[in-house]
């Protein structure tokens, strides 16, 4: 018998299942779809009006690739509100979204094959992977940088920044200093909106007197956990000792131990480590450590298990389908009321940056896009049209009336106030290995019962020594 | 030359047992202890996987707020969640199930094929350090595949090959290679060196060996293996992430199950039915190639 | 890339690999003579041996050298890393726990593994009872870790809330009152070792089902004529059978521990105490992108497998002789 072909038994079974492989493909090739500008949402603008998009120019048959955080279902109306884009300039977006974005961005980067652009979900990374990889992130060109000093506030800008020069212009922000509540609860049980930090105190005892538990919280977010307690600090730190101190805090101008930033905090432990107070419909105090940050507030629905939940304005997406969101509804929010008359109501936000790791005319069309007001209003209407709520953008062109939700649109009236006072998110600015990690990582042994001067003494250990 | 599946003086496992009277004695001897213990264990594996399956089929506002055991007491059970991890969202499953078809079959082939020679290499072969070479690849298995995808990021980008199937087809591949190498290895050495001899003299060469002798009295173990891979890579989320990306280009299924929990909700109630509908293939595949575990990964390991 | 386009790429590969294959296997098939085994040998390993070098021995290098470096790679800082490791408290927990998954989870694992294996061999539901076993296997990291959250959940024992998680009802069902389970420090490391050994089980099963069928069945008819019960039989016929089986089962265990980490990171993070050196690895990499200290973390993995390669070697030296 002649020595049959090298491997050939193997090769023979493969061809087989290769075959088989195709031939299931075929089956589902009829199936496959594409991830541009996908089937859900309708036209959010009339492919006639192509004028305010002739700034852009030709780009017929020019790609971009979009790398984000952001996955279904609220990457559709992003996907959706790129489409007039496509259609008027004749450019493709390739839009990608991962829960791992955050540790696969820079892998990217590193490795040398960078996205186009990709949304950068806080200040400390962006700062992270410019100073790691020079020259890998291009400066914002000049339309950008016109949108942003024409349509955004101070605030946003220096944040999308880093040492002066400008990289991201703000896609959608948040606002972080709600507190979320049942107007229709407070109704029943003639409770009014506390108008001061003290009257939310004396609410909350009223409220555990009559055998209720005032406050809900959940920090756990998988890597993450620990996220919400620093927006909690970040508000109280605003409010206690005013904008100026805060910079300090943020820009580690004072030890992250000071004994200011202490009484802070022991001020949110009045709230969040009293038993009395937590947690309502999830457990006790370390319960807080173990509730996942977006089933937190839920309990404000279920027959008065909770009363107030604090939160930003996009915990307005957690509500299950069909819930009344108005001032007289199911649910609502109030803003976080003033500690100290003598400071400014300073409103705490976030935001997402447009970063770009390429210069083409392409992408750079694709950003000073994204920077304008039209694509602000383009995806709140996708979003609307989509029954989705919880998004804003900083972009005072933005018209609120565009968006479904009350919160989000009174969000907008706020951001668009120019007298009101904002700081930026600080552990967003903060650098990434302790706004990304050791802060989030204290806070949540802090909840769990580590004390307020060992957690703080925890961080500060870690704050990089050169910066 | 001819070939046989069973080399003579081994019994081939699951023939030729002696019926009835070592059977009957063996049922004797497996009492219903015996059963009661191997129910409670079968019992207590399964029920984890049964309420998660029970889950996939509740209704979200059920998911989130009662147990799936409540289901026995109020039942409610929908296909929308199925509905929807199948058909919704603007990139369909079906494109994703055929990327991890064509990112799996290359990466468990092209592994068994590579492992094969070299554990013939280093099983049958005598060249300069081919012990330590040996112990080298058996300890390559603990280097974490973190730790290299860096690296070969990087040089896939270099060679312009990243974006293509190539890189996850090489760098499963890779990660694979120190297991395959030691078990094969390791079945591949209690093959009686009566029959290499034999074929030997009759003037064969090590190639005609290989390919004549060696891999089908392999078979069991390559198909063993070919099991362990496959689920290995079907499930596999990190390496897909890293060098296929998330489009609908070359991401695979896992990708597209990971990102169904959603920025803001907690889906669970999408996560349950995705996580079946990823578990089908490697089930089927599992069960088809039961018949060459019966004759495993070790037939013949055992010396008389 | 159409659907055309990939089942093109597919079939490039098939054609540039067959191609490569017989080109490797034509230079071992001329070698004769002398250098007949060296040529054949070395073109058998060359291919697995090149692709090792390449994707795993010089990222392991490249690792090495970064865990005396720093954050960025740019400054030496030589043992730094590693001093960190053992003094700083929470990374000496994370060392500690990585002891206790890799002690605990190859016994437990093969220990159910085997005796399940012996009690469903020749029982009439074999494969049907093997086929449960081996379920969790098949399912995802991050499906079992689903799985699971749903055993461990905890809910409040409060009036209108009811429990969602198995293990917690069970104890309301009993009148107790429900754990926060994630949070009992350090007990919740035994937990999700627990999920470990659901999974592991299978392939320890699986693998040493099929050493026992090889068994010779005239040694265990022989033993039985002469009246060995089924308890000596196990300890003094089957379990010395198989005993290449379960160093290999063991062995294969114990490396797949050490580089686990979706388990950790999935349920809890790596919070409240149970982190292991693997979830350290990638959280020092990925997440805070200190590359000098997930380098250290990786090589603590190497140096944890030597024992376990050193045993190895042993055992296939041991056979060799025989």
């Amino acid at each position: 018998m002649p020595a049959p072909k090298s491997g050939s038994t193997l090769r023979r079974r493969g061809t087989s299942a290769l075959a088989a492989a195709f031939g299931v493909s075929l089956v589902l090739a009829g199936c496959a779809g594409s991830n541009v500008a996908g089937d859900g949402g309708s036209d959010a603008a009339g492919s006639e009006d192509c004028a305010a998009f002739a700034q852009y120019g030709d780009l017929s048959g020019k790609r971009v690739t979009v790398y984000t955080s952001i996955v279904a279902p609220e990457d559709q109306p992003h996907i959706d509100s790129y489409r007039p884009f496509e259609e008027c300039t004749g450019a493709q977006i390739v839009y990608e979204g991962s829960k791992e974005f955050e540790a696969q961005l820079p892998v990217r980067v590193q490795a040398g094959s960078p996205p186009d652009i990709a949304y950068i979900p806080q200040p400390g990374l962006l700062n992270t992977l410019v100073t790691q990889n020079p020259g890998a992130v291009k400066p914002a060109p000049q339309t950008v940088a016109a949108n942003v000093d024409q349509y955004f506030s101070e605030t946003f800008k220096s944040a999308g920044s880093v040492d002066g020069t400008l990289y991201g212009a703000p896609l959608g922000s948040n606002v972080k200093s709600y507190v979320w509540y049942s107007p229709q609860a407070f109704e029943a049980k003639g409770y009014t909106v506390p108008q001061t930090w003290d009257e939310m105190i004396a609410l909350s005892d009223r409220i555990v007197a009559e055998g209720g538990k005032p406050w809900c919280a959940g920090i756990g977010s998988g890597d993450a956990t620990g996220w919400p307690l620093t927006d909690w600090l970040e508000d109280v730190m605003l409010r206690e000792n005013g904008p100026e101190v805060y910079d300090q805090w943020v820009s580690h101008a004072i030890p992250f131990d000071d004994p200011r930033v202490a009484a802070a905090l022991d001020r949110v432990g009045s709230i969040l480590k009293n038993p009395a107070y937590v947690n309502g419909g999830l457990g006790d105090v370390s319960s807080i450590a173990t509730t996942t940050f977006q089933d937190a507030g839920l309990p404000i629905l279920r027959d008065q298990q909770c009363y107030m939940h604090r939160q930003a304005n996009f915990y307005a997406a957690n509500f299950p389908e069909g819930t009344d969101i108005s001032e007289n509804g199911e649910v609502f929010a109030f803003e976080l009321p003033p500690i100290d008359p003598a400071q400014p109501q300073t409103i705490l936000v976030g935001s997402e940056f447009v970063v770009a790791f390429s210069d083409r005319p392409e992408v750079q069309a694709f950003q000073a896009f994204l920077s304008s007001p039209e694509w602000s209003n383009l995806k709140a209407k996708a979003g609307s049209e989509l029954g989705q709520s919880g998004w804003i953008s900083a972009n005072t062109g933005l018209d609120p009336a565009n968006l479904s939700n009350p919160i989000d649109r009174q969000s907008v009236e706020i951001l668009q106030d120019e007298s009101n006072t904002f700081r930026f998110d600080g552990s967003d600015l903060m650098p990434a290995a302790v706004g990304s990690a050791t802060f989030w990582r204290g806070m949540t042994d802090w909840i769990t019962g580590q004390s307020t001067p060992d957690t703080l003494t925890f961080i500060e250990q870690s704050w990089p020594a050169s910066q | 030359m001819t070939v046989v599946d069973n080399p003579p003086g081994t019994t081939a496992p699951g023939f030729a047992d002696p019926p009835s009277r070592s059977a009957a004695a063996k049922k004797r001897l497996t009492s219903s202890w015996a059963s009661l213990a191997a129910l409670v264990i079968a019992v207590l594996w399964t029920i984890p996987t049964f309420g998660l399956f029970l889950t996939s089929f509740r209704p979200e506002r059920d998911v989130q707020r009662t147990g799936w055991w409540t289901f026995f007491a109020n039942p409610d059970l929908t296909l929308a969640n199925y509905g929807e991890v199948l058909f919704g969202g603007s990139q369909p499953l079906s494109g994703f199930f055929v990327n991890s078809v064509l990112v799996t079959i290359p990466s468990v082939f092209i592994p068994i094929i590579l492992a094969t020679m070299a554990a013939y290499g280093f099983a049958w072969t005598r060249f300069p350090l081919r012990d330590t070479l040996f112990v080298a690849v058996f300890a390559l298995q603990i280097v974490p595949l973190q730790v290299a995808l860096l690296p070969l990021l990087e040089i896939f980008v270099g060679t312009g090959l990243n974006g293509t199937f190539w890189t996850v087809w090489i760098a499963h591949s890779i990660f694979a290679l120190p297991l395959a190498i030691f078990l094969l290895h390791n079945s591949m050495r209690d093959i009686p060196a009566e029959l290499v001899e034999a074929a030997r003299v009759d003037g064969a060469g090590h190639v005609r060996i290989f390919t004549t002798i060696m891999v089908p009295l392999m078979k069991p173990a390559i198909a063993a293996f070919a099991v362990f891979q496959f689920l290995w890579v079907w499930n596999d989320l990190l390496v897909a992430l890293v060098f296929a990306g998330g489009t609908l280009d070359v991401a695979p299924l896992t990708v597209r199950l990971a990102n169904l929990a959603g920025n803001r909700g907690s889906n669970w109630y999408l996560l349950a039915p995705g996580a079946f509908i990823a578990i089908i293939v490697p089930l089927v595949v599992f069960l088809g190639l039961q018949r060459y575990f019966v004759r495993g990964l070790l037939a013949g390991s055992v010396k008389g | 890339m159409t659907l055309l386009d990939k089942l093109l790429q597919l079939l490039v590969a098939v054609a540039v690999f067959a191609a490569v294959m017989g080109a490797v296997l034509f230079v071992a098939d001329r070698a004769r003579g002398r250098r007949t085994d060296l040529v054949s040998g070395l073109a058998f390993t060359a291919p697995a041996l090149l692709l090792l070098l390449v994707g795993l021995l010089y990222p392991a290098g490249r690792t090495a050298v970064q865990s005396f470096f720093d954050a960025s790679s740019a400054g030496f800082v030589g043992l730094d890393n590693y001093v960190r490791i053992f003094t700083q408290p929470d990374l000496v927990v994370v060392l500690r726990n990585t002891l206790l998954w890799v002690v605990i989870t190859p016994i437990l694992s093969t220990a159910i593994g085997l005796v399940y294996a012996v009690l469903v061999d020749r029982t009439r539901f074999e494969s049907f009872a093997k086929a449960l076993v081996f379920l969790p296997m098949a399912i995802s990291f991050v499906g079992a870790a689903i799985i699971w959250k749903f055993v461990y959940e905890y809910r409040p024992n409060q009036q209108n809330i009811q429990q969602v998680g198995l293990l917690n009802q069970v104890l309301v069902w009993l009148g107790l009152e429900p754990v926060n389970f994630i949070l009992v420090e350090p007990w919740n490391n035994l937990l999700l070792i627990v999920v470990m050994i659901w999974i592991q089980a299978g392939f320890a099963m699986t693998v040493l089902s099929a050493a026992i069928k090889a068994i010779p069945s005239d040694i265990v008819e022989a033993a039985r004529l002469d009246g060995v019960g089924s308890v000596r039989m196990f300890f003094s016929i089957t379990l010395p059978s198989i005993r290449p089986a379960v160093v290999v089962v063991i062995t294969a265990i114990s490396i797949a521990v050490l580089k686990v980490f979706d388990i950790v990171r999935t349920m809890t993070g790596g919070q409240f105490g149970t982190s292991v050196v693997a979830n350290e690895f990638y959280r020092q990499t990925f997440r805070l992108s200190d590359l000098g200290m997930g380098s250290a973390l990786a090589m603590i993995l190497f140096v944890l497998v030597v024992p376990i390669v050193v045993y190895n070697v042993r055992q296939m030296r041991k056979v060799d002789a025989r």
